[in-house]
This record gives C-alpha cells, structure tokens and sequence, in this order.
C-alpha cells in the first residue's frame, strides 16, 4: 500500500477520481446485463431504458474527463500518479464505447423480438455477454486493487469471447443462407455479436491500462487473438452441416 | 515569444477602471478599488482593483517586479517603512479603510499577519517566539493562558510535536522547515483574520514545502490566506483564487481552476505555459 501524499487534498482528489471511474463501470455492468435481458427476453421496455440510460454513461465521461484535467493542471503529478490519471481518460473512453455497444444491442433487440428466436444464437450471445460482464468485472476490480496478474487474467479470456463470436458467425451465415427470411435477423444478430465482441476488446484496453499504471508500459506479451470472422467464407455448396450438433434451440 | 505591451493608452487605462469584480456573492474581506503605488517617480502598481474572499488562499502570480509583493505589502501597511513609497487608492479590510488617518498601524499588523520568504524567527527560545506577540498585545490575563496560547499556536501550525520538549531552546537550532512553520505560528499567536505570505516556501526543500502546503489548506479554514509565490505551480495547488499581476497591472483574476485551465486573457495564458519569462 503506497503511502499517502503530504498534501491530503491531493489524495482525495485521486480518490474521488477513482470513485468516478468505478461508478461508471458498475453503470455500464448493469447496462451490458440489461440489454442482453432485452435481447433474450424480448423485452422493449427494458431496451428503451438501457437506451435512455446512456445518457448518464456519456455525462459522467465528461465529469471524469473534467475532472482530470482539474488534477493535471492544477496538482502536476507526476510517475504514478500522472499514469494513473492519464489510464483513467483512457479507461473512461473505453467504459463510454462499451456503454454505446449495450445501447446499440438494445436498439437492435426492439427488432429482433418481431422475428423467431434464430437457432441458439439467443444463448449464445447470453454466454458472450455473460462472459464479458464478468470480465468487466474483474478488470474494474483489477484497476481498483492495482493487480496486474488479475488484469493479465481478463486480456487472455477475451479468447473465449473471440471464439463464440467465430461460431456465431458461421451459424448466422448458414442460416441466411438456408432461408431468405432469416436475413434480417441474422443480420441484426450479427451486428449485437460484433457488439459483444467488441465490448470484450474494449475491457481488454481496460486491463492493460492497470499494465501501464504499475509498470509504465503496456504489456509486450502477444495475447491470443481469436477473431477470424473477417476471414470467414461460406458458400451455399459447403459443408457446413456439423454445426447442426451444436445447436440446442429449435430451427423451424 | 508573445510581446506583451504594457496598456498605458487612453482607451486601456479606462478599461482598467473597472467596476467592482464580482465576489461570488460572499461579501469580500479584502477589497481594494483603484490603487496606485509608487516608488518615487515610479509607478510600480497601475489601478488594482481585487477582492479577497474570506477563509479561501489567494495567490498572487506574476513575473519578478510585477508588482505582486508590493501589492502584498500595501495589505499591513508596510510599505509606510519605505520613504519613497506613496500608496493611493482604496483598500478596505471587513470594511475598514485601513489607510484612514486614525487607523493604528501595530494593531493593523496583528490583525494581518505576515511571513516571510527567508524564515526570520527572533533570536530567542521557541516559546518567547509565539509568546513575544500576545504579551505585547496584552491578549493574556495570566502565564497559563500565555502558555495556552503558545500551545495552541504551535499546534496549529503543526509544529508541536516536534518542539514541545525543548521550547526553550533557541529557534534558530530549528530547520528551515521548522523555522517557517515557528514564524507562521507567531502570526497566528497574535489571533489575525489575514495572513499574509512572501513566497514562503522558496528557500525550503519540497517535502518541506509539501509541508507548508497541507498546513495553508488547513489553516484557511480559521484565517483568510494571501499568498505571494513566484512558483504558479505552487499557486495551482495550494490557493483557491489567482490573480495574475504584469508590469504593475492586475492582467486576470479569478478562481484558480479556472485560471489554470482556460485563462481570459493570452497574457495569462503567455505566461502560465512557460511562454514569457
């Protein structure tokens, strides 16, 4: 535990500006659980809140970036406390962009609801958001306690979330393909699972910022990068069929 | 490198005029209205008008012979020390016209406290340091309530602890940590509502002025803190109000954050980012 600054009012400044930080996660936690209810449960009541609350996501960036800009200027810390407040600007844009991503998957849902559930594409993006809250978590957890091994911990499993999103995508695709009226749902999925993945990446951005703060550097380590959807192409004589297997939802 | 002309033509100087500054709504403690200070033929302060809230740091800022300190010194009359000095304007402290011809200098400066750059504790013990003031003052009925008093101060000022087993050794065995925190217990001793400061920490090292720091934030809470520094970075830490002099004129003023982070005026902003000596 570092030792307090001689000057007391700058330690309550730093705090208050973690305290900022934290707030903002627990927010954009509950938003990335909500929309995905929406999602899954169909529920458009939940959607235009989750769309209405981002709002609060987007002011309390502002107060955050202000409030920063307060410290740099007016206290000129320096080693880590000036890697500490500049990782918070950083953290800060990225809870925003995850914020945006939930309010997208939550416009999206209000369209999906008049379509047929597709597949298990519903449970599958249930287990990819399910997996990125808790990420959030612990990267927020991570950046509170200083704990680089935690942080390391959240960058490899955005893996797992690299690797659903390969499936899904795959899926979705074959299903378009069967069936033209699956389109416009698949196409929506698509973009809430791009979503998904995307948020992952962003918490990843998250745990490596901790990386800089107590080290000075982000970590140099390749983590693995799962991500092949922009590589993947099926057309309608492939064999695609083994997925079938994996499907635990109704296909009508 | 931005030039800054000084503004002594027509149309400045009765822009400089200016009505009273706003205060925030809080009534100021100090308030000075159109005050001119002059060396000899020299004009050294050109029409300063600023108020001074109450329990809050205002720092004053500005490059060397700005004005800052001469400004500061017109506060407890010690510019009357100086032969050439003549003081013009108005400066009124909790509505008092301090230069009105009935006004008692010595209660003056109890009343404005000062410390100053070089520590200059008294050639005598720690104790007689704190206790000269009140006993001249007549502020204690009794040794005890001197030796209150005496404890009190040096609570307040942080250096208790540090001194209470030797208050009769000599102040000048102290640090010079020690020995600014000794000369601003002194001021405080003698129960001012201002104190004023000349840039306090220069001969001090930084865990010595970091110090200093935390003790200014504390002590406004009781006194109202006027604070000459040549360090602006100091004046974004520790004071609530700025105010920027140039070549004798008051160029912006307003609260720090504000100061710091987007200045009116390109002189200020000239300055602040290291952009003129």
């Amino acid at each position: 535990m570092r030792s307090e600054h001689i000057v007391r009012s700058f330690d309550d400044e730093l705090q208050q500006i973690e305290n900022l930080v934290t707030k903002m996660g627990g927010m954009v936690e509950l938003q990335i659980s909500n929309a995905t209810i929406s999602l899954v449960e169909r529920d458009i009541d939940l959607g235009e809140q989750v769309r209405a609350d981002d709002k609060k996501i987007d002011a309390l960036e502002a107060e955050i970036d202000t409030a920063v800009v307060r410290v740099l200027a007016l206290r000129q810390p320096a080693a880590q406390d000036l890697r500490a407040v500049v990782a918070v600007l950083k953290i800060s844009t990225n809870l925003e962009r995850i914020g945006d991503y939930a309010k997208n998957i939550a416009k999206r849902s209000s369209v999906i609801g008049e379509f047929r559930h597709i597949g298990a594409s519903a449970n599958i993006i249930k287990r990819m958001s399910a997996l990125v809250q808790v990420m959030l978590k612990d990267a927020l957890d991570a950046h509170v306690s200083r704990n680089v091994a935690l942080a390391d911990d959240v960058r490899m499993r955005d893996d797992e979330v690299d690797q659903m999103h390969n499936t899904l995508f795959r899926e979705l695709l074959t299903y378009m393909m069967e069936d033209a009226r699956n389109i416009t749902p698949c196409m929506h999925l698509l973009f809430i699972a791009k979503n998904v993945e995307r948020m992952g990446d962003h918490v990843t951005g998250i745990a490596e910022q901790i990386h800089y703060v107590v080290s000075g550097s982000l970590p140099g380590d390749e983590r693995p990068k799962s991500d092949v959807t922009s590589l993947i192409a099926i057309t309608p004589n492939d064999g695609d069929r083994a997925d079938d297997d994996s499907n635990d939802g109704s296909r009508e | 490198m931005t030039a800054l002309a000084p503004t002594h033509d027509k149309a400045s100087q009765a822009k400089l005029r200016h009505p009273a500054p706003e205060t925030d709504g809080e009534a100021a403690l100090v308030s000075a209205r159109n005050v001119d200070v002059y060396y000899g033929d020299k004009q050294a302060l050109i029409d300063i008008s600023l108020d001074v809230p109450p329990n809050q740091v205002t720092s004053l800022i500005g490059p060397s012979g700005c004005g800052k300190t001469t400004f500061l010194r017109c506060l407890n009359r010690m510019n009357d020390l100086i032969d050439i000095c003549r003081v013009e304007g108005d400066i009124h402290i909790a509505g008092q016209d301090i230069y009105a011809p009935s006004v008692d200098v010595v209660a003056l400066r109890a009343q404005v406290g000062m410390v100053f750059q070089k520590p200059n504790p008294f050639p005598k013990s720690i104790f007689e340091n704190v206790a000269y003031g009140p006993r001249i003052h007549g502020l204690n009925r009794s040794k005890d309530e001197l030796q209150g008093i005496v404890e009190n101060s040096l609570q307040r000022a942080g250096l208790w602890d540090e001194v209470s087993d030797r208050l009769n050794q000599p102040a000048t065995g102290l640090s010079g940590g020690q020995q600014q925190r000794l000369c601003i217990a002194r001021a405080i001793a003698v129960k001012p509502k201002i104190i004023l400061m000349d840039e306090p920490c220069s001969a001090l090292d930084p865990i010595a002025t970091a110090r200093i720091e935390e003790l200014i934030d504390e002590l406004r809470q009781n006194f109202t803190i006027i604070i000459v520094t040549h360090s602006m970075q100091q004046a974004a830490r520790v004071s609530q109000q700025t105010a920027f002099f140039h070549m004798g004129v008051l160029v912006e003023h307003g609260a720090t954050e504000q100061l710091f982070t987007t200045p009116h005026d390109e002189r200020t902003e000239s300055y602040i980012t290291g952009r003129i000596g």
